[in-house]
C-alpha cells in the first residue's frame, strides 16, 4: 500500500513490506545524517495536548531537517481549548493549517478520530494507554538496524505492559514479524491487556509471562525496559517490592548474552541504572537518536513529492 | 400459558425467547420505554422448552425492523421475531447481531475519546464474540463485555 497521505494510527495498520521501505529510507538518512529540502513550503501541526519531549521535538526536528515548518500547540493553556473549543474543532482548524497533523491526547481513540475529521493525514503521537505507532516504528526500526531482522529473536519486555503505550504498540509491532518468543515481564498488577493478548493468541506468535526476570535474562537477544509508574499502585510497599526486582544494572546483565540489546522508550527514571549507559548493551539513546531519522522518513513518505 | 395472560394481537410484531428477566432491558433498547404511542405487552418468566423460561413482548400495530432488531440479540441472542398480520404470523426469524454496530452501547473506557462530552464521535464496536457478547471498540481498542451493556440499559 502506498504511504502518500496516509494516516498513522495503529502499528497494526502496517505491513511488514511498508515497514521495510520505511526502514529503508530511515537507514539511509541515519548513514547521511541526511537535512535536505524535500518538504520546502510543507507544514507540519504538533498538537501536544498532553506533555511531550522525545516525540514532539523529535518531530519538529525532524520537519526542520527535511525544510519543512512546524506549527506547534504544545499546551492547552492559552489557546482556544482552555476556552471550550473541543477537539474536533481544534483539528479541523489545524486541518486547514498544515499539512499533515501529528497529534497527542490523553483520551484513548483521539488520533482515529482526528483521522476521521482531517484532510490531511493524521500521525498518533500517543493516546492515552492505547496506541504509539511512531514509537513501535522507531523500536523495529532499531533492532532492524543493529541485528538486521527482528525474525527468530527472542525479546523481553519488562515493566508497566497494562497501561505503557510504548510496550503495547512494541509487542503488537513484533507480530508484524517473526519473533521466536516474546517473553513478558511484569508484576502480575500490570499485566498485558487482555485485548493485546487475545490479539497474540490470534495471530499465534509464541509468548510466554512472567514476573521474574532473572531465569529467562541468559536467553533474551533484546530486552525492552520500560517505567512502573508509583501512582498505578494502590498499595506503595507493593510499588517498592516490584520496582527493587525490575531495575537493570551491569551486575544483573553479567547473566546476559554478549550482544544482547537493552532498549527503553525512555523517559527512564531508575529502571536502568546509569552503570549501563556506556556498556555494550546500551541501545536505549540510540532508539531516541533513531526517532529523529525514521520520523523523517515516515514525513517524506507520507507527504514527499 | 400466556393466552391466558395476554391476548394475540392482530398486527404488530412479537419478540419471542428473551432470557427471562430481559424484556425491559429490551424495550429500552429498542426505544419502547416511555413511548406514547406504542401499545404493548410484556410477559415475563413464561415457560420455554428450550431454554426454561423466557419473555414475550408483544407490540400492536408497529413493524420493528432491520438494524433495530439486529440490535437487541447484543442481550438476547436467541430472540425471534414474528410479523403479525391480521392474527397471522407471516413471517418470523432470529435475530442476527451484525459484525459491526454503532450508536447503541457506550465504550465501557472512561478515557476513550467516544465518551468525550461534546464531541461528535460516534460510539462503534466490531462485534468480536455474539454469544456472550463482546465488543471491541473502534477507537480506543478496549472491549465492552455483555455485563457493561447490561449495566448501561439497567442504569438509565
Amino acid at each position: 500500500m502506498s504511504w502518500k497521505g496516509r494516516d498513522v494510527i495503529n502499528i497494526l495498520d502496517f505491513s511488514r513490506e511498508d515497514l521495510d521501505l520505511l526502514f529503508q529510507l530511515a537507514n539511509r538518512y541515519a548513514d547521511e545524517d541526511y537535512r535536505g529540502n524535500d518538504l520546502e513550503n510543507r507544514m507540519a501541526a504538533l498538537l501536544f495536548l498532553e506533555p511531550s519531549t522525545r516525540t514532539m521535538y523529535s518531530f519538529m526536528s525532524a520537519v526542520y531537517r527535511l525544510g519543512g515548518k512546524p506549527i506547534t500547540l504544545s499546551k492547552t493553556e492559552a489557546s482556544s481549548i482552555a476556552k471550550g473549543e473541543t477537539f474536533g474543532d481544534t483539528i479541523r482548524m489545524f486541518d486547514s493549517y498544515s499539512d499533515v497533523i501529528i497529534v497527542r491526547d490523553r483520551r484513548e481513540g483521539a488520533a482515529k478520530y482526528a483521522a476521521d475529521i482531517a484532510e490531511s493525514p493524521v500521525i498518533n503521537g500517543g493516546d492515552g494507554a492505547h496506541n504509539h505507532p511512531t514509537q513501535a516504528m522507531i523500536d523495529l526500526f532499531t533492532i532492524t538496524r543493529y541485528r538486521g531482522s527482528v525474525d527468530g529473536l527472542k525479546v523481553g519486555v519488562l515493566g508497566d505492559l497494562k497501561y505503557g503505550r510504548a510496550a503495547a504498540s512494541f509487542i503488537l509491532g513484533l507480530t508484524i514479524y517473526d519473533p521466536d518468543t516474546i517473553y513478558l515481564i511484569s508484576p502480575e498488577s500490570l499485566r498485558l491487556k487482555k485485548e493485546v493478548r487475545d490479539y497474540l493468541d490470534r495471530v499465534g506468535v509464541k509468548y510466554f509471562e512472567t514476573e521474574d526476570l532473572t531465569d529467562i535474562l541468559p536467553e533474551l537477544d533484546v530486552l525492552y525496559v520500560t517505567r512502573i509508574q508509583k501512582e498505578r499502585f494502590p498499595d506503595p510497599l507493593e510499588y517498592e517490592r516490584v520496582r527493587g526486582s525490575y531495575k537493570i544494572d551491569l551486575s544483573i546483565l553479567s547473566n546476559a548474552k554478549d550482544d544482547l540489546m537493552v532498549m527503553h522508550p525512555l523517559p527512564r527514571v531508575d529502571e536502568i541504572s546509569t552503570d549501563v549507559d556506556n556498556s555494550k548493551y546500551q541501545y536505549y539513546f540510540k532508539q531516541a537518536h533513531n526517532g529523529v531519522y525514521l520520523r523523517m522518513a515516515l514525513l517524506k513518505l507520507i507527504m514527499g513529492d | 400459558m400466556e393466552g391466558i395472560l395476554v391476548r394475540k394481537i392482530k398486527d404488530g410484531t412479537v419478540i419471542d425467547h428473551i432470557p427471562a428477566g430481559m424484556a425491559f432491558t429490551v424495550l429500552r433498547i429498542l426505544g419502547l420505554v416511555r413511548s406514547p404511542e406504542s401499545r404493548l405487552a410484556v410477559i415475563v418468566n413464561t415457560d420455554s422448552g428450550k431454554y426454561g423460561s423466557k419473555d414475550i413482548i408483544k407490540i400492536e400495530n408497529k413493524y420493528i425492523e432491520g438494524d433495530l432488531l439486529n440490535k437487541i440479540a447484543l442481550i438476547a441472542p436467541h430472540a425471534t421475531i414474528n410479523i403479525i398480520k391480521d392474527y397471522e404470523i407471516v413471517e418470523k426469524y432470529r435475530v442476527d447481531l451484525p459484525d459491526k454496530i454503532e450508536n447503541v452501547v457506550k465504550c465501557s473506557n472512561p478515557v476513550c475519546i467516544t465518551n468525550s462530552e461534546r464531541e461528535a464521535v460516534t460510539p462503534s464496536f466490531e462485534v468480536v464474540s455474539k454469544e456472550p457478547v463482546r465488543l471491541k471498540c473502534t477507537y480506543c481498542g478496549r472491549y465492552t463485555e455483555f455485563e457493561d451493556i447490561i449495566k448501561q440499559f439497567t442504569e438509565k
